[in-house]
């Protein structure tokens, strides 16, 4: 490369938005280096000579004449052993190596470390290998095996494959043809990672949130969005989910939210032991932390990083659950930085593109079979933080036509202290069908019916509740006055889920349906009595509290069906 | 330093002055500007293009003219000194003294901007302040190193309640200091500040940064600014658990909005610039603590809702960085009760940290729970009542109601200059919980329940 045609000079300066000329050769989306601080910046547009730069890190002092340096690259992550159980920043560098104050230089050393790997080889040379071959394992990198796989775009005879042993960082373990393959790749995260086939099959998630695996389940490979106001509990839910959900790999992102939040999830995880693995949770977790007062472009990188991340384990051939909060504020930065090229808006001032670049997210989702031969999954969830709680807003609305799920959070569920606030009457879930095929093959017939049952309860008691707002319990019928009762008991008993309670913060699948039939039955139960001519008032009356309760103190569900059917049945 | 001077004016428009010829000035550094009235004024880069600097001038640009201005550039952000020497001093949006003292000369000094906090280097926070104010520190404890905002409408105490904070809050006796940005506020309001903060002041527990209604608008961006910077540090290095007041953020957003109207930027939603959400975080993500270093900061914006709406831009995007809120309800002002908070509405969501075993009182957090929860019922039973009179109301629903009124008069009321303490605080609300039904009180353990209520024949 020659250096000296590689370098051009600012031209000017606005936050961000870097211009630049002289460097003829630069083209879309590559990575430049701005000034003596070696801001790394995006080529975003070229126009004749001009070329506007997105710059990722702080530009102050930054001037016009200051030198512009290129890379070669486009945007690329790093990928290879190491990641779990660490934090990174957006660009994918290790936060947990970096100072305590992060001004642009201190990031860009972090870069270098000097870990040895323990490299297992598991291929013979001699082999044809084709992209997604198995090479071989890292074996020093916690729970979940390491695996060196051949990388997309490489294939031919196996000539050479290090043996056993301790390999430094930049070392070849193998040799394909010409090209020598080490433990770490460079892959642009702007474009997805390759693989043979989106699967026909199907296979569910496990979320652990009873509201969620019963009423809204998704599946592996799919893509939900989590919108709620501020406080509905979508941070919560998000953590709740990358604790407890039975997928191999988790990637959270923190994109522009809380540092505090970062540092609990860190702490949480690594508190918890994985029931499955019998690893600590931190180590099937990788951390990207851009949060709010980091670098807002960094913000709109961090999820293409993560997802990225995603696809690397994903080719391993696990299902990977991506985890972003909030992708509000990466349309922000998206927004932020149009509005300063002078794009024309469009929604709200959102750059007219905003919807292509959600599809180009959330389209990196699925259940695949990649090129290895293994069928994983990346599965997407995302927060969404609605200006005002107003669902109707441009990033809500346009999020809404690329997933498959909606997991609304509701303010007054929330504000009346009701967590998971899930709303049942505004969320939806288009994986429900396959999720029901895929019980009733796994011996769950009764399902779907149950789910059916339940989101009628639900519906049909808040219909009937506004119903009595205005004419007053009393003057309804017995029956109806049962349905309110149990939409209130579906609510209480089954939904609620406290995310601190040290039994109930997550929830099998068996549990959780043993659960709903119990409160089902009882409902049913209750309606028998009015029937038999039991005023309904005494049934509304009855103390149902052992009910409620039995989420969080009833490890044996029958015990607690006995008792409450007999207290029921001396009523009659 | 650049000792270069430039001279050569472009345009000047609202605060923002092109000087034309400049070689070598970054983005985003500070420059000082010698008028020909005889005046020295700030700037700050805005942009930078080959040889134009585009400035905003702090104290605006009336009087000026192309041909009267000199420029020189700093080489660096704006920044002020840091130290123990602030302790005690006022000052305004540009650091300079109010109080009549001598130039705040410290041991160092930092950019305003400050820098983000390697997110793996926080502490969670832990530990509770104890604000002295019952119905807070009971319900929505504040926690040493959060962020919790006040939201409230113009005409209700606010000010009075965020004074009474800053006047009483305390950690357990570790060293404690106030930082009070004033950003925007009357005369009247700075004068009240200043008389109820006087033997915080007088202690050397105190700092202000005041930015006047009619100071300049553009110091109002910089006066959060230089209050966090100072707090950084004597929480981070010099060891204090550091409580900064900031009211009233309406007003910063306002201002933050002026000057993006004066630069042509494409609004979002009601006018404010997209960039308003960012803009906050940079203030409001500075509060926390550090591992493995003393101190904290806490941070207590104080902003009024326009027009009672919570979900206009200011509070909206404020609840979407802060950890919780305490808002302040007008209905219960009009009955005079103060502080008028609205327990329901308001939420610190790291109480669940602060609050409990080893940090308050190991009934806390269950009581607590139990109040609130009781509180949600008694509102319904309020809202039932409305419709079909209290006469045809339950037993339990009236007893609901009767425990609204007793949380309201013995934990909620409370003089201005009334301080509780934590042991009192929750007795009081064991008091106002006591009214209900024994039945009633599912939320708290039955150990916790015999050791804190009269024997069930006493009701
Ligand atoms: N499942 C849950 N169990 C118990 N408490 C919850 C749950 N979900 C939410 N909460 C409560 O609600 C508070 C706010 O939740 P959370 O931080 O998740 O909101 P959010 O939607 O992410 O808000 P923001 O948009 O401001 O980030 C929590 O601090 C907690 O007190
Ligand atoms: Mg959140």
């Amino acid at each position: 490369m020659d250096g000296v045609t590689r370098q051009g000079r600012v031209h000017r300066v606005d936050g961000p938005l870097v211009e630049a000329h002289d460097l003829p050769e630069a083209s879309m989306y590559e990575v430049v280096e701005l000034g003596e601080q070696r801001i790394p910046a995006e080529v975003v547009a070229i126009d004749g000579t001009k070329l506007t730069l997105q710059a990722f890190e702080y530009t102050g002092g930054l001037m016009a004449g200051d030198v512009v340096r290129r890379t070669g690259r486009p945007l690329s992550a790093r990928l290879g052993p190491g990641l779990l159980g660490r934090v990174f920043d957006g660009l994918l560098r290790p936060l947990s190596s970096a100072p305590t104050w992060l001004s642009p230089q201190t990031l860009a050393s972090g870069e270098q470390q000097s870990t040895r790997w323990h490299f297992v080889p598991n291929a013979a040379p001699g082999e044809e290998l084709r992209p997604g071959a198995l090479l071989g394992v890292v074996a020093d990198t916690g729970a979940i095996e390491h695996r060196v796989l051949v990388p997309p775009g490489v294939s031919g005879e196996l000539r050479y494959l290090a043996e056993a042993g301790k390999v430094p960082e930049g070392a070849a373990v193998a040799r394909i043809g010409p090209t020598e393959i080490g433990l770490f790749e460079q892959w642009p995260v702007r474009r997805p990672r390759p693989f043979a086939f989106r699967e026909e099959t199907f296979a569910p998630l496990h979320t652990g949130q009873r509201v969620l695996d019963l009423l809204f389940p998704i599946g592996a490979g799919s893509s939900t969005a989590v919108p709620g106001g501020f406080g509905t509990g979508k941070t919560v839910l998000l953590q709740q989910l990358a604790k407890w959900c039975d997928a191999d790999v988790i990637v959270y992102v923190g994109c522009g939210e809380r540092g505090n939040e970062m540092a609990d999830v860190l702490g949480d995880l690594a508190e918890l032991t994985d029931p499955r693995t019998g690893g600590r949770m931190i180590d099937r977790t990788v951390i990207l932390a851009n949060t709010s007062n980091m670098p807002m472009m960094a913000r709109e990188a961090s999820v293409f990083t993560a997802i990225t991340v995603a696809e690397y384990f994903r080719d391993m051939g696990y299902h990977v659950v991506v985890v972003a909060d909030s992708t509000s504020r990466w349309a922000e930065a998206l927004r932020e930085f149009a509005s300063r090229t002078g794009a024309l808006p469009a929604e709200e001032g959102y750059p007219a593109d905003l919807s292509s670049s959600l599809a180009a997210f959330y389209e990196r989702a699925g259940r695949v079979r990649t090129e290895g031969g293994r069928v994983a999954a990346v599965t997407v969830v995302g927060a969404v933080s609605p200006p005002g709680g107003d669902l109707t807003e441009p990033v809500t609305t346009a999020t809404e036509r690329f997933v498959r799920g909606v997991w609304s959070l509701d303010r007054d569920l929330a504000y009346s202290r009701h967590y998971p606030a899930v709303s049942w009457s505004a969320s939806y879930s288009h994986d429900a069908e396959a999720v029901a095929a895929w019980q009733s093959g796994h011996g769950n017939p009764g399902w779907a019916a149950r789910r059916a049952r339940a989101m009628t309860v639900l519906a049909e008691a808040a219909r009937l509740s506004e119903l009595a707002e205005i004419v007053g319990t009393r003057t309804l019928p017995g029956r109806e006055r049962m349905t309110i009762l149990g939409g209130r008991l579906l609510r209480d008993a089954v939904l609620a889920q406290s995310a601190l309670s040290p039994v109930d913060a997550t929830c099998s699948g068996e549990r959780g349906a043993a659960l709903l039939q119990l409160v089902l039955d009882v409902v049913d139960r209750c309606m028998t009595l009015v029937d038999r001519g039991v005023a309904a008032t005494e049934v509304e009356q009855f103390d149902f509290g052992a009910l409620v309760r039995a989420r969080e103190e009833a490890p044996d569900l029958a015990v607690c069906r006995t008792a409450i059917t007999t207290a029921l049945e001396a009523l009659a | 330093m650049n000792d270069l001077e430039y001279g050569d004016v472009r345009s000047l428009e609202g605060s923002l002055l092109v000087v034309r010829g400049v070689r070598g000035a970054g983005w985003d550094e500070s420059a000082v500007i010698r008028v020909d009235d005889g005046s020295e004024r700030h700037g700050v880069v805005l942009e930078v293009a080959d040889d134009l600097a585009v400035l905003q001038v702090l104290e605006g640009t009336a009087g000026m003219r192309p041909g009267g201005v000199r420029v020189r550039f700093s080489g660096s952000p704006f920044r002020v000194p840091l130290g123990r020497a602030w302790l005690g001093r006022t000052c305004d949006g540009r650091g300079e003294p109010l109080d009549g003292g001598p130039p705040i000369l410290g041991t160092a000094t930092a950019a305003v901007n400050g820098w983000p906090l390697n997110p793996v280097e926080r502490e969670p926070p832990r530990e509770p302040v104890l604000t002295g104010v019952s119905g807070i520190d009971a319900l929505t404890t504040v926690v040493r190193g959060q962020k919790l905002p006040i939201f409230s409408v113009p005409g209700l105490p606010h000010l009075r309640l965020a004074t009474q904070i800053a006047a009483q809050s305390s950690a357990a006796g570790d060293p404690f200091v106030v930082v009070f940005a004033a950003m925007g506020l009357p005369h009247a309001d700075i004068d009240f500040v200043r008389t109820a903060l006087d033997e915080r002041a007088a202690a050397g527990e105190l700092v202000m940064v005041l930015n006047s209604a009619d100071d300049p608008v553009i110091e109002r961006l910089l006066t959060p600014r230089i209050a966090l910077t100072v707090a950084e540090q004597l929480a981070f290095v010099e060891g204090s658990h550091v409580l900064v007041v900031m009211s009233d953020m309406t007003s910063y957003c306002e201002a933050v909005r002026e000057v993006a109207a004066a630069r042509q930027e494409i609004p979002a939603r009601r006018a404010y610039p997209g960039y308003l959400y960012s803009d906050l975080a940079s203030l409001y993500e500075r509060c926390g603590r550090i591992r493995g270093r003393p101190g904290s900061v806490t941070i207590m914006p104080v902003l009024t809702m326009p027009a009672g709406d919570i979900t206009h831009p200011v509070p909206d995007l404020t609840g979407y960085i802060t950890e919780g809120q305490i808002v302040l309800a007008e209905e219960l002002n009009a009955r005079g009760l103060y502080p008028p908070l609205d327990v329901l509405g308001s939420l610190s969501r790291l109480m669940r940290h602060g609050a409990g075993p080893g940090r308050t009182r190991d009934d806390h957090l269950e009581i607590a729970a139990q109040a609130v929860a009781a509180l949600a019922r008694a509102r319904q039973a309020a809202e039932l009542a409305d419709l079909i009179g209290t006469g045809a109301l339950s037993d339990t629903d009236r007893g609901y109601l009767a425990y609204a009124t007793a949380l309201e008069d013995s934990l909620l009321r409370q003089r201005p200059d009334d301080c509780r303490t934590f042991d009192d605080t929750l007795d009081r609300l064991w008091q106002a919980v006591s009214v209900l039904p024994r039945r009633e009180l599912t939320m708290v353990s039955k150990a916790l329940l015999a050791s804190h209520l009269p024997a069930a024949g006493a009701r």
